[in-house]
């Protein structure tokens, strides 16, 4: 958008970035809602600025719970999401929503429709829903997740979920930004092989079964009690679990998790729940806000809260700076002449893709060792 | 096209909220639109049926959208769209949204929609390409 253009580009005096920063941070702190929502905007496109946004709202932070909801097309998410949403705010708690939706490979255009199943807190400001599409052109979606998250969080929202289409890596690592994760399976979502095989269950804290009215639903939830219990490992222990010490009852070794009822002295793992709700309906939200409740205190007790953020944050850094080297590298690979000019000599074979990359990180290797020699 | 409008042109990305306000349940206009501006690399907020003007003001304001669409073929235009601008007023947000209305409007109550704010109204019969340049071109400039 044109945030960054505006005030970026076309007048590149610094001192108005500033004041623009600091005026957005001081709406977002006083809880304006405009405010806010151009916070979200900026830290969208990243526009010039947005880092030092995010930075002046960090030390703002960490009061809110973070919940994860993801699960395949169609598995109610959305409206389970609006329920939640009701269920907080008649417990009096203030809740921001991010909805993630895909964007079209080809023009970047999307259909943002998350927003349709928010029927229960219509004309409710207190609900912060913030569509958000996965930009595949900007890259870094799951910075700009936690980012939307931190703004949220400073804004002073008690809970903040993030909604996202389990489609593949990119959401599991938005997901990643939460607490707890909850993971949807409609009924039907074919045999126990298949719950094996797919990816996005070993995230799980929690599992809704929702649509728990259709047929099928038994057998659904009945799977899934299978899979959890099989014990296979660390798969199974959601990507919170604990590692304990003792080994499996059948002698099996327990290499990241033990059985999931030993844990004995040590803070009991967390077994995954399954629950089952009709989120149409509302029926099973009670339970499921037991389950989440349940959750957070076993995060709490085990202390795998703490490490939960220290890691949380400890990626944060290696992605930024990654994503900061690979920009300057960027831009020492335009400084040699392109990237193209790079692979005409490798395709004539007069180099290979080896030597280029050393080519290019060549200043960055020399100036690190030459600080750490003065060190 | 020089470099420097390219990579503006490229690094924008409109924001836009289709919303149905009122009472009427014809929404294959609004899917239609929802779907080219899509089409046309917009990112695309849908409203879903029989939206209060509240709602739209809320969704308008949390999504901090260039462009709000409005439609109606209710006829209550002059009721609902006057109580949305209103709404965006108090919220700020009423100078740096695009606001265009699409449905049946008589020429009468386009000149009472223009005063309250909204910048164009699209009848019947307008094309695609042209609704879609009106917004690259009017898209406000934040």
């Amino acid at each position: 958008m044109t945030d960054g253009d505006a005030e970026g580009r076309s007048a590149p005096a610094v001192s108005t970035d500033q004041s623009a920063v600091e005026g957005l941070v001081e709406g977002v702190l006083a809880g304006e809602h405009r405010a806010l929502a151009r916070t979200i905007t900026k830290i969208e496109n990243r526009a010039p600025g947005y880092r030092d946004l995010v930075a002046a709202l960090h030390p703002h932070t960490g009061d809110a719970d973070v919940l994860g909801v993801t699960g395949s097309p169609g598995a109610g998410k959305s409206t389970l999401v609006d329920k939640l949403a009701k269920a907080y705010r008649d417990q009096g708690l203030t809740v921001g929503i991010i909805a993630i939706d895909p964007a079209s490979p080809y023009t970047g255009g999307a259909v943002l429709g998350d927003r349709i199943r928010m029927a229960s807190n219509v004309g409710d400001m207190d609900v912060f829903f913030r569509s958000m599409s996965a930009r595949g052109t900007l890259g870094g979606l799951s910075t700009a997740t936690t980012d939307a998250v931190t703004a949220l969080d400073a804004f002073g929202k008690d809970k903040v979920i993030v909604e996202t289409v389990g489609a593949g890596q990119n959401e599991i690592d938005i997901v990643r930004t939460a607490d707890t994760v909850a993971v949807l399976v409609p009924p039907g979502s074919g045999d126990d092989v298949q719950m094996l095989k797919a990816g996005i269950l070993e995230i799980a804290d929690l599992f809704v079964v929702n649509k728990a009215d259709l047929e099928g639903a038994d057998r659904t939830v009945q799977e899934l009690r299978e899979m959890l219990h099989m014990g296979s490992g660390a798969s199974t222990g959601g990507h919170h679990g604990v590692s304990a010490d003792a080994p499996g009852a059948n002698g099996e070794q327990a290499s990241d998790e033990g059985e999931l009822d030993e844990g004995g002295s040590e803070p009991a793992d967390w077994d995954p729940r399954i629950v089952e709700t009709v989120a149409n309906t509302g029926e099973g939200v009670d339970d499921l806000l037991a389950a989440l409740d349940a959750h957070r205190e076993y995060l709490v007790a085990s202390g795998e809260l703490d490490q939960q953020v220290r890691d949380r944050y400890a990626a944060e850094v290696r992605t930024l700076l990654r994503e900061d080297v690979h920009a300057l590298l960027a831009e020492e690979i335009e400084n040699r002449g392109g990237i193209d000019a790079a692979v005409d000599r490798i395709v004539a074979r007069e180099t290979d893709p080896y030597t280029v990359a050393d080519e290019v990180i060549a200043p960055v290797v020399e100036c690190v060792r030459e600080r750490s020699e003065e060190d | 096209m020089s470099t420097e409008q390219e990579r503006e042109h490229e690094d924008r990305q409109i924001r836009c909220l289709v919303a149905k306000v009122g009472l009427d349940g014809h929404d294959r206009g609004a899917h239609v639109i929802a779907r080219a501006f899509r089409d046309a690399g917009f990112e695309v907020i849908y409203s879903g049926l029989h939206r209060s003007p509240d709602e739209v003001v809320q969704a308008a304001v949390q999504e901090d959208v260039d462009v709000l669409g409005i439609s109606i073929l209710s006829g209550a235009h002059n009721t609902l769209v006057p109580k949305i601008m209103d709404g965006l007023r108090e919220y700020g947000a009423l100078e740096d949204t695009l606001v265009l209305v699409g449905g049946i409007v008589p020429d009468d109550d386009k000149a009472t929609l223009r005063d309250e704010g909204v910048a164009e109204i699209f009848g019947p019969g307008a094309s695609m390409s042209e609704m879609i340049e009106y917004v690259r071109a009017n898209a406000p400039d934040r």
